[in-house]
């Protein structure tokens, strides 16, 4: 009788997954937040949700191979003496020796210097390898100011004055205790195997008007030779972008929420700040209110993967883009070589994010002699070299199918958005119509 | 003697003067004139020479200091010998904000008082106050000694890493993970040299001696009230 009536079927909970579901024990067996690497996973509008239009009747396209596409870029050309000028517009973005072992920043510096590009210093100092390796290096000037050095300031090719991170935006560092080896240690002057928080603020500076002293000072210090940039996580990008021009800032760099971070809480990178694709046009909108769009660069970061990332952040008025996640990956970072051991650590490729645990199979975020080893960063830095030019000639491809002879000229009009969401962040029409919502009205 | 009029040749001059002063120069006396107030004084210097400002100033004043003695005549702003290498710095007059933040190395005077976050961050500076400090001083402060002969504010060394802080007054309240420690001789004759090096007469013994518990260098569930 009983096996004729009609069960339910077991429905699971969209509000209560099992993924929401293990960290409710895995924080309930612990006491801790749950900390990892990477940035946003959640799905978030992002380029993806645009396509380009191409030429057609009323627009005539370039020749591949034949008519010149040009990629260069001159980054601070508002106030620095010596202006940054790179081969190509994607630029690799801070990240520390600390969270990255010593061959992984030189992997970095020698893919780069090949690429034509600048790499980045990050929260701990400047190495000699990296210095070595780089031709073109931008030091970060953090809240920590771990192993903050004059002479390394001066050694920098354009100084990165960090409010905040897209993964973060408002929060500071972490570097657990088992990424803190002897020479971390002392660069960042702290007892080895603690953990180490870094500050959210700046110890010396507040708010806008401060930031335009402590500008000042770098200038002095620096005598006006190399940029200063600013960087922030995308929250606020008019207003950010604004304040930056205001303080002073020869580069305004926005990092969006999809932006990697080395060690964060989840929490934090899964809810604070806004996609990458909503912060362009803002920022943008603010240059050209401040009259200085082009004057004042903008580099976008947070989630770029590809030549058509590149593209669309450019034909949206960035002036260059920034990658962590993906330079990390071109080295090596997830690979399913390592899978076996990926597996061993509770993870999988392509979802491994202990990267505070410092026990990267694949020898990146760690400062374990041992796993560091398995990176080779000749090697490596010749797969970053092959995989930014890749990104490169892509960017090139779309750009010359728009008719345009430097990626730069790309532009809005170039573009429509596959979803609502993606039209009324970049303002670009949803696709196959010429209304985008907001059409008309201001931020 | 040299003197530079800052009102009439600009800051850039006088920065990029100092700055081009190597070991071997034979200028080493400057007067800074008429600073009114101005940020970024004698930043980023590097060479042992002595400059001393003939007035008060802004931000910044000797930011980043490497080998050079830097004497201000009046009171100076937020960040003073901020991020300081090497060399000394000696203030006559008050500080604001952030004295000594993040320094390195050398030895910060101030004849005064200091106020909030003085010694935030110092990585290895000394710092020597004749007069009282305010709030959150010395705020994550990995290493270096603090002296203060007067009394401190609220929440002195606040996740507080290894620099060691000495006040002769009363502290307000100390911050998360600071604790009074106790004075052995060694702390007594680091004592002794800082303060003789700063040119005040206050006995080492008078002073107690405050530092980190260590309580916070590994997350625990049972501090998160800490947190
Ligand atoms: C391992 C790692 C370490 C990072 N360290 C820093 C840092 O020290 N300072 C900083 O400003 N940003 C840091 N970031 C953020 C990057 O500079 C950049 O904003 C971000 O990676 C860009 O997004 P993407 O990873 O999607 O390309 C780090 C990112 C990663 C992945």
């Amino acid at each position: 009788m009983d096996d004729q009536i009609p069960r339910t079927v077991p429905i699971q909970s969209a509000t209560f997954t099992n993924p929401i579901n293990a960290e409710i024990r895995r924080a309930a067996a612990t006491g801790i937040y749950d900390i990892r690497g990477g940035g946003a996973k959640r799905k978030v509008p992002h380029f993806d949700d645009l396509l380009f239009l191409g030429a057609s009747v009323s627009r005539y396209p370039l020749e591949g191979y034949r008519e010149r596409c040009d990629t260069s870029v001159t980054l601070g050309t508002r106030f620095a003496k010596n202006p940054i000028h790179l081969d190509i517009p994607i630029t690799i973005a801070g990240m520390s020796f600390g969270a990255l072992s010593g061959p992984a920043k030189e992997a970095l510096g020698r893919g780069a210097s090949m690429a034509g590009t600048s790499t980045t210093t990050g929260d701990g100092g400047m190495t000699p390898e990296e210095r070595g390796h780089s031709s073109k290096l931008v030091y970060q000037y953090l809240p920590s100011r771990y192993g903050m050095n004059p002479n390394d300031l001066r050694k920098a090719d354009a100084i990165e004055v960090v409010v905040g991170q897209g993964a973060k935006p408002g929060g500071g560092g972490m570097l657990l205790g088992q990424k803190i080896s002897d020479r971390v240690a002392e660069m960042r002057t702290l007892p080895k195997g603690i953990d180490q928080r870094s500050a959210c603020r700046h110890p010396d500076w507040t708010g806008p008007d401060d930031l335009e002293i402590k500008i000042l000072e770098l200038r002095e210090i620096t005598n006006w030779q190399v940029p200063i940039y600013v960087k922030v996580g995308a929250t606020r990008p008019y207003y950010d972008t604004a304040l930056a021009v205001k303080a002073g800032a020869d580069v305004v760099v926005m990092d969006g929420m999809q932006g990697g971070t080395a060690a964060t809480q989840d929490v934090f990178i899964e809810h604070v700040g806004i996609p990458t694709l909503a912060c362009i046009r803002p920022a943008v909108q603010a240059l050209q209110d401040l009259g200085v769009h082009r004057e004042v660069q903008l580099v976008i970061s947070g989630g770029i993967r590809t030549g058509a990332d590149v593209a669309k952040a450019m034909a949206l008025g960035a002036d260059a883009v920034s990658i962590g996640t993906a330079a990390m990956i071109a080295i090596g970072d997830n690979d399913p070589k390592w899978e076996a051991e990926y597996q061993k650590l509770g993870s999988t490729t392509g979802a491994y994010d202990d990267w505070h645990e410092g026990q990267d199979p694949a020898g990146i975020t760690t400062q374990d002699p041992k796993l560091a080893a398995r990176l080779d960063p000749v090697d490596a830095g010749r797969r970053l070299r092959n995989y930014l030019k890749v990104m490169t000639l892509e960017a090139q491809t779309i750009a010359r199918a728009c008719g345009h002879n430097h990626l730069h000229n790309l532009e809005p009009e170039d573009l429509c958005a596959l979803t609502m969401e993606a039209a009324a962040m970049a303002k670009v029409p949803l696709a196959g119509t010429d209304w985008y919502p907001g059409k008309g009205g201001g931020y | 003697m040299q003197t530079y009029d800052l009102e009439a040749n600009g800051l850039s001059g006088l920065n990029s003067t100092l700055q081009s002063q190597n070991t071997e120069t034979n200028q080493t006396s400057w007067e800074v004139v008429n600073p009114k107030g101005s940020h970024a004084i004698a930043v980023g210097l590097d060479a042992p020479i002595e400059v001393t400002v003939k007035g008060s100033t802004g931000y910044y004043c000797a930011g980043m200091n490497q080998q050079a003695t830097i004497r201000v005549e009046g009171s100076v702003g937020p960040g003073v010998a901020e991020n300081m290498m090497s060399g000394e710095v000696i203030v006559d007059g008050d500080a604001s904000q952030y004295a000594g933040a993040t320094g390195h190395g050398g030895l910060l005077v101030i004849k005064g008082n200091a106020s909030s976050r003085c010694g935030i961050s110092m990585k290895g500076i000394d710092i020597v106050v004749h007069g009282n400090i305010g709030h959150m001083s010395a705020f994550m402060a990995q290493a270096g000694n603090l002296v203060v002969c007067g009394d401190a504010g609220d929440a002195l060394g606040d996740s507080l890493y290894e620099a060691r802080l000495f006040v002769r007054g009363t502290v307000q309240s100390l911050g998360a993970d600071c604790v009074e420690k106790e004075m052995r001789p060694e702390h007594l004759e680091v004592l002794k040299d800082l303060l003789d090096r700063a040119g005040c007469d206050a006995k080492p013994e008078e002073f107690r001696r405050y530092g980190s518990a260590r309580q916070l260098y590994n997350f625990d569930v049972d501090n998160t009230a800490a947190y």
